[in-house]
């Protein structure tokens, strides 16, 4: 197996985007000449029910095809799965754990056990809201994984936001998203 | 059900190039489907199989895909539609999974006596009861005495390499039986990766166009499906039996022409991944071999002698590739994802049964590894070889 294979968990609730940010990552990967594996979990998709997706990141062509037990990343898109789902099974003491919440690091961890784990938080909703207008907190999630992993840059995301999203998205959305990066980037804490 | 035939657009000449693309294993099907150029397709959707035929709408609809395009109101019209329309001498194609497949059962015996070479992707997927969307492999090893050939694929480059192939083994005049391409629901179906998608002229000049010797048309007067005889059954079986027996040889050469061509081998009936000096083999099929792939680059650093040997053709079951491979070898373990009730893991009992008679033949360990989808990790793996390795096998396979 490769060392420089990294597995990511994302924790998300069906229609918040989980898959789709899973995928830009992918995308990005790809576009720098990383190889990449990207799925969701599937079962029963109902908006609002709790989802898993993975994403493998590495050097080296993946060849394994099986569900990341031991993620070193995880991400978790709606801080009320907290209560519902152990985000941290499986995850090993040195793993980091990515909080989309309005709360700081200190404040979650006084209500949820997370061990050893490093623990980051986000107000990735909220950063949504202001730039999109809406409450998809895909793209500072993305961003806050850049800035905690150094997997990919923040000027990495700016380029694909402007390129691949850009040719599905007017100049209005894409310009929203890459503000929301930058916010993203700036207000993840630990 | 409708069908419908769209003008085409003017088409970019650069979507005919080889492309570089991030696809899901579904998707990648779907590409691999357009390059070979299908003039009918039948479909009925089913999860987790529906984003195959939902791409290819997609590709129709920007005139990517040329074909008549059948939405059935069930499986089993699907089937029916590709078996009359194959008939016709125009290539055809299909795609279904789990419960879908089950609806067209009574039609895939039918396709393959009308010896229609009707290539049919299946997204392996649980059945119920109880209801899941999990990888299983049992759905589509229980058609295995319908009379279509068999691949099994590990991701979604293979799958769409071997939609490719199995047109061209399929068609030949030697076979001309159906065929399914088989990859598991989730961990192949659902997984982005990168993917290449070869160019119309190179798989135009691998694949030539489907010009069967009989066909139904109106000026040739043939006809098929006629009542027979006992002894015209018995010698109809008979040749689709000889047709079978042309598939093993047909395989390996297509697979090394493909090779030659599109730089892609995947050795044909089955791969051996360092198999040098192995005290024990691990056998399986489908997704689980990458995984295994990497347990055995895990397990030879801790200097534990154990090699894949992956399985590509399951029908015809290929008896004499696989004891020339285990030739030598004192153990084998099946790992998988397949269970038939009262029998056991059908890989493992149909490798017994191939092994039977032969000088030698390996000790062999069944483990139900991977069932309903549960998963099956690198370190797992390493766990159940060691488990192989200290124990005597049995003949049943075993809950693991």
């Amino acid at each position: 197996m490769s060392s420089s294979l990294t597995e990511i968990r994302w924790h998300g609730r069906g229609g918040q985007g989980a898959v789709t940010a899973a995928k830009m990552v992918a995308e990005i990967a790809a576009e720098h000449g990383k190889c990449f594996q990207a799925f969701p979990e599937y079962g029963p998709e109902r908006s609002g029910a709790p989802i898993v997706a993975f994403t493998r990141l590495s050097d080296d062509p993946i060849q394994c095809y099986s569900a990341v037990e031991h993620p070193a990343i995880v991400l978790v898109l709606d801080e009320t799965l907290l209560s519902v789902v152990d985000v941290t099974d499986g995850a090993p003491a040195d793993a980091a754990v990515i909080v989309n919440t309005e709360k700081s690091p200190s404040e979650i961890k006084k209500v949820f056990d997370f061990g050893k784990r490093r623990v980051y938080t986000i107000p990735a909703t909220k950063i949504a809201k202001q730039t999109l207008g809406r409450a998809i907190p895909n793209t500072p999630m993305v961003s806050a994984l850049s800035k905690i992993t150094g997997q990919f840059s923040l000027g990495e995301i700016e380029d694909h936001l402007r390129h691949t999203f850009g040719k599905k998205f007017p100049p209005k959305v894409v310009e929203a998203n890459v503000e929301a990066a930058h916010m993203g980037f700036e207000e993840v804490q630990e | 059900m409708s069908a419908v035939k769209l003008e085409n657009p003017a088409l970019d000449p650069a979507l005919l190039q080889e492309r570089r693309m991030l696809l899901k294993g579904n998707h990648a099907v779907s590409y691999g489907v357009m390059r070979c150029r299908p003039e009918v397709i039948a479909m009925y959707p089913i999860t987790p199989q529906t984003p195959i035929v939902e791409k290819i709408a997609d590709l129709a609809l920007t005139g990517e895909i040329d074909a008549e395009i059948m939405t059935c109101e069930s499986e089993h019209s699907a089937m029916s539609a590709c078996i009359t329309a194959s008939l016709t001498g125009v290539r055809v194609f299909t795609a279904s999974a789990s419960q879908g497949l089950f609806l067209m059962h009574e039609m895939l015996h039918y396709a393959s006596g009308a010896r229609t070479p009707i290539v049919m992707p299946i997204v392996n997927r649980t059945l119920g009861s109880p209801w899941g969307f999990w990888p299983d492999q049992t759905d589509s090893l229980a058609q295995r005495d319908t009379g279509w050939i068999q691949f099994y694929t590990e991701g979604g480059q293979e799958s769409l390499d071997m939609v490719i192939q199995a047109y061209k083994i399929a068609e030949n005049p030697d076979v001309m039986l159906p065929a399914m391409v088989c990859h598991e629901a989730f961990y192949v179906s659902h997984a982005l990766e990168p993917i290449t998608v070869p160019s119309q002229a190179d798989v135009d000049a691998y694949l030539p166009p489907f010009n069967p010797e009989h066909r139904l048309d109106v000026d040739r007067k043939e006809s098929w499906g006629n009542v027979v005889t006992q002894e015209m059954f018995y010698r109809h079986r008979r040749d689709m039996g000889i047709s079978m027996s042309h598939v093993p040889d047909l395989v390996t050469k297509a697979d090394v022409e493909f090779a030659e061509r599109f730089g892609r081998g995947y050795g044909g009936i089955l791969e051996k991944y360092r198999c040098e000096d192995a005290e024990m083999y691990i056998v399986a099929f489908g997704a689980m071999c990458g995984t295994i792939r990497e347990a055995v680059d895990q397990m030879r650093e801790k200097n534990l002698p154990v090699g894949l040997l992956k399985i590509r053709l399951f029908r015809p079951f290929p008896v004499q590739a696989i004891q020339e491979a285990v030739a030598g070898i004192p153990r084998l373990v099946v790992m998988e994802r397949n269970y038939s009730p009262g029998l056991g893991g059908i890989l493992h009992q149909e490798l017994k049964a191939a092994l039977f008679g032969m000088e030698n033949a390996p000790l062999v360990h069944g483990y139900l590894a991977g069932v309903g989808g549960v998963n099956v990790s690198v370190d797992r793996i390493e766990e159940l070889t060691r488990k192989a390795l200290a124990e005597t096998p049995v003949v049943e396979s075993v809950w693991v």
